[in-house]
């Protein structure tokens, strides 16, 4: 589904990916952990197509289809979507009228007529209870006075709204407490098919209990320097990450 | 011929065409000698440093209409808050129009200015507050006076409520080549009554128009008032605004502008405070495209305790549009607890766009909370970045976060009719189709 070579980004002539190798088959879950300033939020926002990133060397290929060159929206056109650490709050426009102007851009975007607002209604109202939102939380301004666990929450409900084949998940669970974290990781889950395709990007291992993935990936300075199963992230638990730095050093 | 002079040779015409008593007349005559010797005000002058009527004055305006001007109601409804009731005051070319105006005299006087001046059961009224506020010295608001004949006289007695909205209109229709208008408004609110009033300037066709417009609002005891400019005229159209108001103890009185489009739009606005524990709200959206200009010019002046006073104007530019807001505050020493804000936040769309933005403060109190902020800035990348994941494109995603900006302004608008109206006035400027109804 997602298979990405050699890839190598830098922000104002700073390199921070230097060579990433990654191969995401459909129905897959990958986690993605590294400590600080490791690059994971890089690699995230790289794959969306963020252009204040250049990608320097390397391509991202969708579906054998090279994204590299693509903007972020023709991104998310194919099939890519992102959940931001920090999403953007827009007052004055609903949660509701947001994810309709969204959804109808991706089915213009493909040649296809606005979704008939009957099927749009009824689709907000299955998805909203998928993520245990309320009728009033969406006609709240998107993400205005939200609190982390509403935030989050959101996001997930548009990556529901938006069937996307790839979703990556940038730190998740930051600032939620675990009634929230178990809400969305269960949203998460439902999601889950053979079709598509999850990337969880983590400090932490907690997420993991709720969202359990096939690999594991330890990004540190800018590149995969271990890959294993879900045991791996509970060894990271465990000894924290500086084995890792230790190992390299050797 | 000067347009200074011709204004001041038309003065002896205009006198014997509308006769008033001595005492108002007077007061005509003294502004008239205020404006011969000050004249048009030049970029020379502070206040004027942004916006220069230069360009304005050398056309040859026609200064009274003819009154025969007619307009078909289905042509202009559109121009009205037609979805709601409301009384309503309408000019067409400066004269007004009994066919397109709903007055009333039951409870409250929507009428004519015309009127209030001549006919005695309004003396006492006028007498008590025409030319009262507005500020004499000023050289535009003294030709206006000089010229007083025609606007909208309000008046709501105490302890009532304006059962509709008042609309103040005026229509241009453009069978003149160039006209100048000098429309004069009193409005008068008395102790704990309460109405809101939406003032609009259209021109119906392209053609040379500039109106010098002067308000004087007196707000009583524990009244309420809600005044609405809406000013998206065709952009041959100029107005300058300059409007007065008067607060007494415990009164609320907000301003609302919307600037959307016109050639050149000069706004003075100015809040007097007369009493304790006191309310002003001075808001606006201007969004300005091609080589629009607006100047917002606002005064609040705090001269007792215990009062608010809070200013917000979000301004978007494009092309060659310009804008100016200088904000004054003026905290007199007497005036602890005074609350003051202003916020003006700008967005340039384009590089040839320029804004100006002053704040100005003179507290002499020393017991008191004053903030004052600014921004010149471009949208938010990584806002745009975030909607762009969500598919859309960067020329939607674009006017999406600019629509957000400006709209947040309106929450205060207590109009639902009217605040639906400017969000969609907002959405098309913008250039939107966000593909839900606002």
């Amino acid at each position: 589904m997602l298979t990405i070579e050699n890839l190598h980004a830098q922000v104002e002539g700073k390199k921070i990916l230097k060579g990433i190798d990654l191969d995401i088959k459909p129905g897959e879950v990958h986690a993605i952990m590294g400590p600080n300033g490791s690059g994971k939020s890089t690699l995230s926002s790289v794959i969306a197509g963020n252009e204040d990133f250049e990608t320097t060397a390397g391509t991202i290929l969708l579906r054998g289809e090279d994204l590299t060159e693509l903007s972020p929206e023709e991104r998310a056109h194919k099939g890519i979507f992102l959940s931001f650490q920090y999403p953007v709050e827009i007052p004055g426009v609903s949660v509701t009228n947001f994810i309709k102007t969204a959804i109808n851009a991706n089915r213009k975007a493909k040649g296809q007529e606005d979704m008939p607002s009957n099927e749009m209604l009824k689709k907000i109202r299955e998805k909203a209870k998928l993520l245990e939102i309320d009728s009033k939380f969406l006609s709240r301004s998107l993400n205005e006075g939200f609190s982390g666990g509403e935030k989050k929450r959101n996001e997930i409900f548009q990556m529901a709204m938006l069937e996307p084949q790839l979703a990556i998940l940038d730190e998740t669970d930051s600032g939620l407490d675990i009634d929230a974290l178990k809400i969305v990781a269960n949203g998460v889950n439902k999601l889950r098919s053979k079709d598509n395709a999850i990337v969880v990007i983590t400090h932490y291992q907690r997420l993991l209990d709720y969202i359990v993935p096939d690999f594991v990936h330890v990004l540190y300075d800018g590149k995969i320097v271990k890959s294993g199963t879900k045991e791996l992230a509970q060894e990271l638990e465990a000894k924290g990450y500086d084995w890792i730095k230790q190992e390299m050093v050797e | 011929m000067e347009l200074k002079d011709k204004l001041l040779d038309s003065f002896i015409a205009f006198e014997e065409d509308f006769v008033l008593d001595e005492e108002l007349h007077q007061k005509r005559i003294d502004a008239l000698k205020i404006f011969e010797s000050k004249g048009f005000p030049t970029k020379k002058l502070e206040g004027w440093k942004y916006t220069s009527l230069e360009r304005l004055l050398k056309k040859d305006y026609i200064l009274f209409s003819k009154s025969d001007n007619y307009i078909d109601l289905k042509d202009v409804k559109k121009y009205f808050l037609y979805d709601v009731d409301t009384y309503k005051i309408v000019f067409i070319d400066g004269v007004y129009s009994p066919f397109l105006s709903d007055t009333t005299h039951d409870g409250i006087d929507a009428c004519l200015m015309s009127a209030a001046l001549t006919k005695p059961k309004y003396r006492k009224l006028v007498d008590t507050y025409f030319n009262k506020i507005a500020d004499g010295q000023d050289s535009m608001t003294a030709l206006n006076t000089s010229f007083t004949k025609e606007g909208a006289y309000i008046y709501i007695p105490k302890n009532t409520v304006a059962q509709k909205p008042i609309e103040i209109v005026h229509f241009a229709t453009g069978n003149e080549h160039a006209l100048w208008l000098q429309p004069r408004n009193l409005i008068v609110v008395d102790q704990n009554a309460q109405v809101q009033i939406i003032e609009r300037h259209q021109s119906l066709k392209p053609h040379e128009l500039v109106t010098n417009s002067v308000t004087e609002i007196y707000a009583h005891k524990e009244a309420y008032v809600d005044y609405y400019k809406l000013q998206n005229d065709l952009d041959t159209a100029s107005l300058i605004d300059n409007t007065y108001i008067a607060q007494e103890k415990q009164s609320n009185v907000s301003v609302h502008t919307f600037s959307f489009g016109g050639k050149l739009i000069r706004n003075n606005l100015n809040f007097y405070h007369r009493g304790e524990h006191l309310n002003s709200t001075l808001k606006g959206i201007t969004i300005l495209q091609a080589q629009q200009h607006v100047d917002h010019y606002t005064l609040v002046h705090h001269a007792h305790p215990n009062c608010e006073s809070h200013q917000d104007y979000k301004g978007v530019f494009s092309d060659r549009s310009t804008g100016v807001f200088n904000g004054k505050i003026l905290v007199d020493k007497i005036a602890q607890k005074t609350n003051a804000f202003q916020q003006n936040n700008n967005i340039l769309l384009d590089d040839k766009t320029t804004v100006n933005t002053k704040p100005q403060l003179e507290i002499f109190a020393d017991d008191v909370k004053c903030s004052h902020g600014c921004t010149i800035g471009q949208l938010d990348e990584e806002a745009l970045f975030y909607l762009k994941t969500r598919g859309i494109p960067h020329k939607e995603a674009k006017a999406l976060l600019t629509y957000a900006f400006a709209n947040n302004v309106l929450e205060s608008v207590q109009l639902p009719a009217l605040k639906k109206r400017i969000n969609h006035l907002i959405a098309s400027k913008l250039g939107v189709n966000l593909g839900f109804d606002l």
